[in-house]
Protein backbone atom coordinates (compact mmCIF):
# COMPACT_ATOMS: atom_id res chain seq x y z
CA UNK A 1 0.00 0.00 0.00
CA UNK A 2 1.90 2.94 -0.90
CA UNK A 3 0.31 6.43 0.79
CA UNK A 4 1.08 9.45 -0.57
CA UNK A 5 0.76 12.57 1.43
CA UNK A 6 0.77 15.99 0.40
CA UNK A 7 1.56 18.64 2.60
CA UNK A 8 4.07 19.15 5.56
CA UNK A 9 1.58 21.09 8.09
CA UNK A 10 0.28 21.10 11.19
CA UNK A 11 -2.40 17.68 9.21
CA UNK A 12 -0.05 16.10 7.17
CA UNK A 13 2.47 15.67 9.36
CA UNK A 14 0.65 14.57 12.35
CA UNK A 15 -1.06 11.91 9.39
CA UNK A 16 2.31 10.78 9.00
CA UNK A 17 4.17 10.22 12.23
CA UNK A 18 0.66 8.15 13.32
CA UNK A 19 0.65 5.90 10.04
CA UNK A 20 4.29 5.74 10.90
CA UNK A 21 3.59 4.28 14.02
CA UNK A 22 0.48 2.07 13.54
CA UNK A 23 2.34 0.33 10.24
CA UNK A 24 5.86 -0.34 11.48
CA UNK A 25 5.38 -3.72 10.57
CA UNK A 26 4.33 -2.88 7.98
CA UNK A 27 6.79 -0.43 6.49
CA UNK A 28 9.73 -2.67 8.00
CA UNK A 29 8.48 -5.46 5.90
CA UNK A 30 7.73 -3.26 2.45
CA UNK A 31 4.30 -4.11 2.89
CA UNK A 32 3.27 -0.07 3.33
CA UNK A 33 4.83 2.49 2.41
CA UNK A 34 4.60 6.40 3.22
CA UNK A 35 5.65 9.26 0.99
CA UNK A 36 5.28 12.89 2.17
CA UNK A 37 5.82 15.62 -0.62
CA UNK A 38 5.80 19.34 0.82
CA UNK A 39 6.95 22.83 -0.22
CA UNK A 40 9.19 23.83 2.21
CA UNK A 41 11.99 21.69 4.38
CA UNK A 42 10.27 23.51 7.17
CA UNK A 43 7.54 23.65 9.26
CA UNK A 44 5.69 26.23 10.79
CA UNK A 45 3.34 26.71 14.05
CA UNK A 46 1.31 29.44 12.31
CA UNK A 47 -0.82 30.41 15.59
CA UNK A 48 2.45 31.75 16.92
CA UNK A 49 2.14 34.66 14.40
CA UNK A 50 -0.18 36.41 16.63
CA UNK A 51 2.03 36.71 19.49
CA UNK A 52 5.08 37.89 16.60
CA UNK A 53 2.49 40.39 15.48
CA UNK A 54 2.68 42.24 19.45
CA UNK A 55 6.34 41.20 20.45
CA UNK A 56 5.91 37.79 22.55
CA UNK A 57 7.38 35.86 20.64
CA UNK A 58 10.45 36.22 17.77
CA UNK A 59 10.02 34.30 14.47
CA UNK A 60 13.02 31.57 15.17
CA UNK A 61 10.92 30.26 17.70
CA UNK A 62 8.53 29.37 15.05
CA UNK A 63 10.12 26.63 12.56
CA UNK A 64 11.70 23.58 13.21
CA UNK A 65 13.39 21.32 10.04
CA UNK A 66 10.15 18.83 9.04
CA UNK A 67 12.72 16.44 8.58
CA UNK A 68 13.24 16.47 12.42
CA UNK A 69 9.87 15.79 13.20
CA UNK A 70 8.92 13.04 10.80
CA UNK A 71 9.14 9.57 11.98
CA UNK A 72 12.19 7.50 10.57
CA UNK A 73 11.00 5.45 7.54
CA UNK A 74 8.62 7.98 5.98
CA UNK A 75 9.92 9.29 2.34
CA UNK A 76 10.05 12.48 2.74
CA UNK A 77 10.41 15.29 -0.65
CA UNK A 78 10.50 19.08 -0.57
CA UNK A 79 9.25 18.74 -4.36
CA UNK A 80 5.31 20.59 -4.68
CA UNK A 81 2.66 18.90 -5.99
CA UNK A 82 1.52 20.35 -9.37
CA UNK A 83 -0.40 17.84 -11.60
CA UNK A 84 -3.06 15.26 -9.74
CA UNK A 85 -4.17 12.83 -11.88
CA UNK A 86 -6.38 11.20 -9.79
CA UNK A 87 -8.05 8.76 -12.28
CA UNK A 88 -4.41 7.27 -12.64
CA UNK A 89 -3.19 7.47 -9.19
CA UNK A 90 -0.20 9.87 -9.81
CA UNK A 91 0.61 13.15 -8.96
CA UNK A 92 3.02 14.61 -10.62
CA UNK A 93 5.85 16.91 -8.72
CA UNK A 94 7.42 20.23 -9.76
CA UNK A 95 10.68 18.41 -9.81
CA UNK A 96 9.16 16.36 -12.74
CA UNK A 97 8.58 13.58 -11.07
CA UNK A 98 5.68 11.28 -10.80
CA UNK A 99 4.72 9.59 -7.68
CA UNK A 100 2.06 6.78 -8.13
CA UNK A 101 0.31 5.81 -5.01
CA UNK A 102 -2.78 3.59 -3.33
CA UNK A 103 -3.49 6.17 -1.09
CA UNK A 104 -3.45 9.91 -1.75
CA UNK A 105 -4.00 12.14 1.22
CA UNK A 106 -4.30 15.95 0.59
CA UNK A 107 -3.72 18.67 3.26
CA UNK A 108 -2.13 22.15 1.49
CA UNK A 109 -3.69 24.30 3.83
CA UNK A 110 -4.94 27.95 2.85
CA UNK A 111 -3.94 31.16 2.37
CA UNK A 112 -4.65 34.80 2.73
CA UNK A 113 -6.19 36.78 0.12
CA UNK A 114 -5.73 40.40 0.97
CA UNK A 115 -5.84 41.41 -2.66
CA UNK A 116 -9.61 39.97 -2.55
CA UNK A 117 -10.71 43.65 -1.62
CA UNK A 118 -9.77 46.67 -2.96
CA UNK A 119 -6.95 49.06 -1.22
CA UNK A 120 -6.87 46.01 1.49
CA UNK A 121 -3.38 44.42 0.56
CA UNK A 122 -1.58 48.27 0.55
CA UNK A 123 -3.62 50.00 3.23
CA UNK A 124 -3.78 46.98 5.91
CA UNK A 125 -1.68 45.29 8.40
CA UNK A 126 -1.72 41.60 8.51
CA UNK A 127 -0.26 38.56 10.76
CA UNK A 128 -0.84 35.53 8.99
CA UNK A 129 2.57 35.44 7.49
CA UNK A 130 5.80 35.90 9.17
CA UNK A 131 6.32 39.09 6.78
CA UNK A 132 3.48 40.32 7.59
CA UNK A 133 3.51 39.97 11.14
CA UNK A 134 6.87 41.35 12.00
CA UNK A 135 6.18 44.20 9.52
CA UNK A 136 2.98 44.34 11.49
CA UNK A 137 5.09 44.92 14.73
CA UNK A 138 7.10 47.34 13.74
CA UNK A 139 4.31 49.40 12.62
CA UNK A 140 2.49 49.28 16.14
CA UNK A 141 6.10 49.96 17.83
CA UNK A 142 5.82 53.23 15.80
CA UNK A 143 2.00 53.93 16.45
CA UNK A 144 1.63 56.30 18.84
CA UNK A 145 -2.06 56.68 18.91
CA UNK A 146 -5.09 57.08 17.15
CA UNK A 147 -7.83 54.91 15.78
CA UNK A 148 -7.18 51.47 15.30
CA UNK A 149 -9.98 49.66 13.08
CA UNK A 150 -9.78 45.28 13.09
CA UNK A 151 -11.40 44.19 9.81
CA UNK A 152 -12.58 40.23 9.22
CA UNK A 153 -13.40 38.70 5.88
CA UNK A 154 -14.71 35.65 5.81
CA UNK A 155 -13.74 32.61 5.54
CA UNK A 156 -10.77 32.96 7.57
CA UNK A 157 -8.23 30.89 9.45
CA UNK A 158 -8.69 30.54 13.06
CA UNK A 159 -11.88 31.67 13.85
CA UNK A 160 -10.92 32.91 17.20
CA UNK A 161 -8.19 35.71 15.61
CA UNK A 162 -10.30 38.33 15.27
CA UNK A 163 -10.99 38.38 19.11
CA UNK A 164 -7.69 37.20 20.02
CA UNK A 165 -5.83 39.85 17.94
CA UNK A 166 -8.39 43.01 19.59
CA UNK A 167 -7.08 42.12 23.39
CA UNK A 168 -4.02 41.43 22.31
CA UNK A 169 -4.01 44.25 21.15
CA UNK A 170 -5.77 45.98 24.09
CA UNK A 171 -3.29 44.83 26.26
CA UNK A 172 -0.36 45.58 24.12
CA UNK A 173 -1.46 49.40 24.04
CA UNK A 174 -2.25 49.48 27.83
CA UNK A 175 1.87 48.10 28.55
CA UNK A 176 3.01 50.52 26.32
CA UNK A 177 0.98 52.93 28.65
CA UNK A 178 -0.52 54.88 25.60
CA UNK A 179 -4.23 53.29 25.95
CA UNK A 180 -5.74 56.02 26.63
CA UNK A 181 -4.66 57.63 23.49
CA UNK A 182 -5.77 54.32 20.90
CA UNK A 183 -9.25 54.17 19.95
CA UNK A 184 -9.63 50.48 19.47
CA UNK A 185 -12.91 49.67 16.94
CA UNK A 186 -13.55 46.33 16.27
CA UNK A 187 -15.89 45.12 12.85
CA UNK A 188 -16.93 41.58 12.35
CA UNK A 189 -19.00 40.28 9.36
CA UNK A 190 -22.32 38.50 11.24
CA UNK A 191 -24.70 40.47 14.07
CA UNK A 192 -22.71 39.68 16.70
CA UNK A 193 -19.20 40.37 17.71
CA UNK A 194 -18.62 36.06 17.07
CA UNK A 195 -19.52 33.09 15.41
CA UNK A 196 -19.78 31.16 18.25
CA UNK A 197 -23.21 31.98 20.25
CA UNK A 198 -21.74 31.82 23.42
CA UNK A 199 -18.25 32.84 22.82
CA UNK A 200 -20.19 36.71 21.40
CA UNK A 201 -21.91 36.74 24.90
CA UNK A 202 -18.65 36.31 26.78
CA UNK A 203 -16.74 39.09 24.44
CA UNK A 204 -19.49 41.61 24.03
CA UNK A 205 -19.46 42.93 27.60
CA UNK A 206 -15.56 42.44 27.68
CA UNK A 207 -15.19 44.47 24.79
CA UNK A 208 -17.59 47.46 26.21
CA UNK A 209 -15.84 47.27 30.13
CA UNK A 210 -12.66 47.61 28.04
CA UNK A 211 -13.47 50.62 25.90
CA UNK A 212 -13.57 48.73 22.66
CA UNK A 213 -15.95 49.97 20.75
CA UNK A 214 -17.26 47.40 17.67
CA UNK A 215 -19.62 47.12 14.63
CA UNK A 216 -21.58 43.99 13.95
CA UNK A 217 -22.77 43.50 10.37
CA UNK A 218 -20.08 44.76 8.83
CA UNK A 219 -18.22 43.35 5.63
CA UNK A 220 -15.46 44.83 3.83
CA UNK A 221 -16.10 46.49 0.53
CA UNK A 222 -12.82 48.58 -0.15
CA UNK A 223 -10.34 50.63 1.42
CA UNK A 224 -9.97 54.14 0.38
CA UNK A 225 -6.15 54.66 1.63
CA UNK A 226 -6.22 58.13 0.38
CA UNK A 227 -9.19 58.90 3.01
CA UNK A 228 -8.09 56.48 5.49
CA UNK A 229 -11.71 55.04 5.10
CA UNK A 230 -12.81 51.16 4.99
CA UNK A 231 -16.63 50.70 3.75
CA UNK A 232 -18.56 48.18 4.27
CA UNK A 233 -21.17 46.01 1.86
CA UNK A 234 -23.94 47.02 3.93
CA UNK A 235 -23.08 50.64 3.61
CA UNK A 236 -21.17 51.87 6.50
CA UNK A 237 -17.58 53.70 7.03
CA UNK A 238 -15.35 53.90 9.37
CA UNK A 239 -12.30 55.79 9.31
CA UNK A 240 -9.35 54.32 10.97
CA UNK A 241 -5.51 55.45 11.68
CA UNK A 242 -3.89 51.89 11.71
CA UNK A 243 -5.72 49.23 10.12
CA UNK A 244 -5.49 45.20 10.93
CA UNK A 245 -6.92 42.75 9.22
CA UNK A 246 -7.98 39.25 8.85
CA UNK A 247 -8.61 38.67 5.01
CA UNK A 248 -10.45 36.17 3.59
CA UNK A 249 -8.76 32.49 2.36
CA UNK A 250 -8.72 30.62 -0.13
CA UNK A 251 -7.41 27.02 -0.36
CA UNK A 252 -3.93 26.76 -2.34
CA UNK A 253 -3.74 27.98 -6.13
CA UNK A 254 -2.48 24.25 -7.27
CA UNK A 255 -6.28 22.98 -6.15
CA UNK A 256 -8.21 25.31 -7.99
CA UNK A 257 -5.62 24.84 -11.09
CA UNK A 258 -6.20 20.64 -10.89
CA UNK A 259 -10.10 21.55 -10.55
CA UNK A 260 -10.35 20.21 -7.70
CA UNK A 261 -12.72 22.56 -5.55
CA UNK A 262 -14.26 25.86 -6.00
CA UNK A 263 -11.42 28.60 -4.49
CA UNK A 264 -9.04 25.90 -3.35
CA UNK A 265 -11.80 23.84 -0.79
CA UNK A 266 -12.26 20.03 -1.95
CA UNK A 267 -15.56 18.65 -1.39
CA UNK A 268 -14.86 16.38 1.32
CA UNK A 269 -17.35 13.75 3.08
CA UNK A 270 -17.71 15.11 6.68
CA UNK A 271 -17.09 11.62 8.30
CA UNK A 272 -14.92 9.67 6.21
CA UNK A 273 -12.75 12.63 5.10
CA UNK A 274 -12.30 11.40 1.26
CA UNK A 275 -13.00 13.63 -1.43
CA UNK A 276 -16.29 13.38 -2.33
CA UNK A 277 -16.64 10.67 -5.60
CA UNK A 278 -13.23 9.36 -4.59
CA UNK A 279 -12.55 6.26 -2.28
CA UNK A 280 -8.83 6.48 -2.15
CA UNK A 281 -8.03 10.46 -1.81
CA UNK A 282 -8.45 12.09 1.49
CA UNK A 283 -8.38 15.75 2.82
CA UNK A 284 -7.33 17.17 5.61
CA UNK A 285 -7.83 20.58 7.44
CA UNK A 286 -7.82 23.91 5.79
CA UNK A 287 -7.64 21.61 2.57
CA UNK A 288 -11.82 20.50 3.14
CA UNK A 289 -14.90 21.93 2.25
CA UNK A 290 -15.86 21.53 5.80
CA UNK A 291 -18.15 23.92 7.58
CA UNK A 292 -16.14 23.66 10.47
CA UNK A 293 -13.02 25.60 11.76
CA UNK A 294 -9.73 26.62 9.61
CA UNK A 295 -8.17 25.81 12.68
CA UNK A 296 -4.62 23.15 13.41
CA UNK A 297 -7.10 21.69 15.94
CA UNK A 298 -9.18 20.52 13.31
CA UNK A 299 -6.20 19.54 11.00
CA UNK A 300 -4.68 17.40 13.99
CA UNK A 301 -8.07 15.67 15.22
CA UNK A 302 -9.23 14.50 11.60
CA UNK A 303 -5.67 13.04 11.44
CA UNK A 304 -5.77 11.13 14.10
CA UNK A 305 -9.12 10.22 12.89
CA UNK A 306 -7.71 8.81 9.69
CA UNK A 307 -4.34 7.43 10.83
CA UNK A 308 -6.71 4.95 12.31
CA UNK A 309 -8.81 4.36 9.41
CA UNK A 310 -6.11 4.16 6.72
CA UNK A 311 -3.95 1.57 8.88
CA UNK A 312 -7.20 -0.36 9.70
CA UNK A 313 -7.95 0.13 5.78
CA UNK A 314 -4.57 -2.31 5.38
CA UNK A 315 -4.96 -4.36 8.46
CA UNK A 316 -8.53 -5.27 8.75
CA UNK A 317 -9.74 -4.44 4.86
CA UNK A 318 -11.93 -1.35 6.24
CA UNK A 319 -12.14 1.63 8.43
CA UNK A 320 -12.86 1.56 11.84
CA UNK A 321 -14.56 5.57 12.77
CA UNK A 322 -15.86 8.36 11.97
CA UNK A 323 -14.84 11.78 12.09
CA UNK A 324 -17.28 13.63 14.67
CA UNK A 325 -16.44 17.00 13.55
CA UNK A 326 -13.99 17.95 16.96
CA UNK A 327 -12.03 21.05 17.29
CA UNK A 328 -10.68 22.58 20.17
CA UNK A 329 -9.90 25.93 19.98
CA UNK A 330 -7.67 28.24 22.34
CA UNK A 331 -8.76 31.82 23.20
CA UNK A 332 -5.94 33.87 24.12
CA UNK A 333 -8.47 36.58 26.26
CA UNK A 334 -5.34 39.08 26.46
CA UNK A 335 -1.64 38.91 27.34
CA UNK A 336 -2.67 37.23 30.52
CA UNK A 337 -5.44 34.94 30.35
CA UNK A 338 -7.33 32.65 27.98
CA UNK A 339 -9.90 30.13 27.43
CA UNK A 340 -11.14 27.71 25.55
CA UNK A 341 -13.88 26.02 23.26
CA UNK A 342 -14.19 22.42 22.06
CA UNK A 343 -16.98 21.43 20.20
CA UNK A 344 -17.94 18.93 17.70
CA UNK A 345 -21.05 17.89 14.79
CA UNK A 346 -23.26 17.41 17.44
CA UNK A 347 -21.88 19.45 20.93
CA UNK A 348 -22.21 23.54 21.02
CA UNK A 349 -19.42 24.57 22.69
CA UNK A 350 -19.43 26.52 26.29
CA UNK A 351 -16.33 28.21 26.96
CA UNK A 352 -15.51 29.12 30.09
CA UNK A 353 -14.27 32.61 31.69
CA UNK A 354 -10.87 32.93 30.78
CA UNK A 355 -8.59 32.74 33.48
CA UNK A 356 -4.80 32.74 33.99
CA UNK A 357 -4.30 28.43 34.04
CA UNK A 358 -5.41 28.44 30.67
CA UNK A 359 -3.42 31.16 29.95
CA UNK A 360 -0.45 29.34 31.08
CA UNK A 361 -1.21 26.20 29.69
CA UNK A 362 -1.82 27.83 26.09
CA UNK A 363 1.93 29.38 26.24
CA UNK A 364 2.83 25.64 27.47
CA UNK A 365 1.47 24.22 24.29
CA UNK A 366 3.03 26.96 21.96
CA UNK A 367 6.29 24.80 23.02
CA UNK A 368 4.38 21.31 23.30
CA UNK A 369 2.99 21.92 19.33
CA UNK A 370 6.42 20.01 18.54
CA UNK A 371 5.50 16.92 20.70
CA UNK A 372 1.84 16.75 18.78
CA UNK A 373 3.52 17.49 15.67
CA UNK A 374 5.58 14.08 16.13
CA UNK A 375 1.82 12.73 16.33
CA UNK A 376 2.44 11.92 20.14
CA UNK A 377 0.53 14.39 22.23
CA UNK B 1 -28.39 31.14 -12.61
CA UNK B 2 -27.55 27.95 -10.44
CA UNK B 3 -28.86 26.80 -6.80
CA UNK B 4 -25.89 25.68 -4.85
CA UNK B 5 -26.72 23.68 -1.56
CA UNK B 6 -24.40 24.61 1.65
CA UNK B 7 -24.30 21.96 3.92
CA UNK B 8 -23.80 23.48 7.23
CA UNK B 9 -25.37 21.26 9.19
CA UNK B 10 -23.05 20.65 12.92
CA UNK B 11 -21.72 23.90 12.26
CA UNK B 12 -21.21 25.69 15.10
CA UNK B 13 -17.89 27.48 14.18
CA UNK B 14 -17.60 29.19 11.71
CA UNK B 15 -21.44 28.61 11.53
CA UNK B 16 -24.52 28.76 8.80
CA UNK B 17 -24.03 32.73 7.98
CA UNK B 18 -20.62 33.03 7.39
CA UNK B 19 -20.74 30.05 5.86
CA UNK B 20 -23.84 31.67 3.65
CA UNK B 21 -21.27 35.21 3.60
CA UNK B 22 -18.12 32.75 2.34
CA UNK B 23 -20.58 31.34 -0.71
CA UNK B 24 -22.31 34.54 -1.48
CA UNK B 25 -18.95 35.91 -2.22
CA UNK B 26 -18.32 33.51 -5.14
CA UNK B 27 -22.30 33.35 -6.11
CA UNK B 28 -23.00 34.74 -9.35
CA UNK B 29 -26.11 37.46 -9.36
CA UNK B 30 -29.49 35.30 -9.32
CA UNK B 31 -27.67 32.60 -8.01
CA UNK B 32 -30.03 30.77 -5.44
CA UNK B 33 -27.84 29.59 -2.09
CA UNK B 34 -29.76 26.64 -0.21
CA UNK B 35 -28.37 26.59 3.23
CA UNK B 36 -28.92 23.26 5.26
CA UNK B 37 -28.56 24.53 8.96
CA UNK B 38 -29.13 22.61 12.72
CA UNK B 39 -28.09 26.09 14.12
CA UNK B 40 -30.20 26.45 17.65
CA UNK B 41 -30.33 29.92 16.17
CA UNK B 42 -32.84 28.54 14.27
CA UNK B 43 -34.16 26.21 16.43
CA UNK B 44 -35.09 28.53 18.51
CA UNK B 45 -37.67 30.43 16.09
CA UNK B 46 -38.87 27.22 14.81
CA UNK B 47 -40.58 24.88 17.43
CA UNK B 48 -39.17 21.49 15.94
CA UNK B 49 -35.83 20.32 15.66
CA UNK B 50 -34.28 19.30 12.56
CA UNK B 51 -32.61 20.67 9.49
CA UNK B 52 -33.59 23.77 7.88
CA UNK B 53 -33.26 24.14 4.76
CA UNK B 54 -32.94 28.52 3.91
CA UNK B 55 -32.82 29.36 0.44
CA UNK B 56 -31.08 32.73 0.15
CA UNK B 57 -30.51 34.58 -3.72
CA UNK B 58 -28.26 37.14 -4.84
CA UNK B 59 -29.76 40.12 -6.12
CA UNK B 60 -26.53 42.49 -6.09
Amino acid sequence: MRILIIGGGMGGTILANNLARRLKGELRSGKARITMLSASDKHAYLPGLLYVAVGRMTPDELYRDQASLLEPGIDFHVDPAEEFMLDDNKVKAKSGKTYDYDVLVIATGSRMMPDSIPGLAENAEFFYTEETAVKMFKRLQNFEGGKVVITVGVPHKCPMAPLEITFMLNDYFKERGIRDKVDLHYTYPIGRVHSLENVAKWAAPEFEREGITYETLFNMKEVDGDKNVIRSEEGSETEYDLLIAIPAHKGMEVIEKNGLGQNGWIPTDRHRLNMEGRDNVFVLGDTTNLPISKAGSTAHFEAEALGENIAAMIKLGAPVRDYDGKVFCFIQAGSEKATYAMFNYNQPPSPKPPTRGVHWFKLAYNKLYWVSARGLL
Amino acid sequence: MSRKVVDARGSFCPGPLMELISNMKSAEVGDELEILSTDQGSANEIPECGVWHVVVKKTK
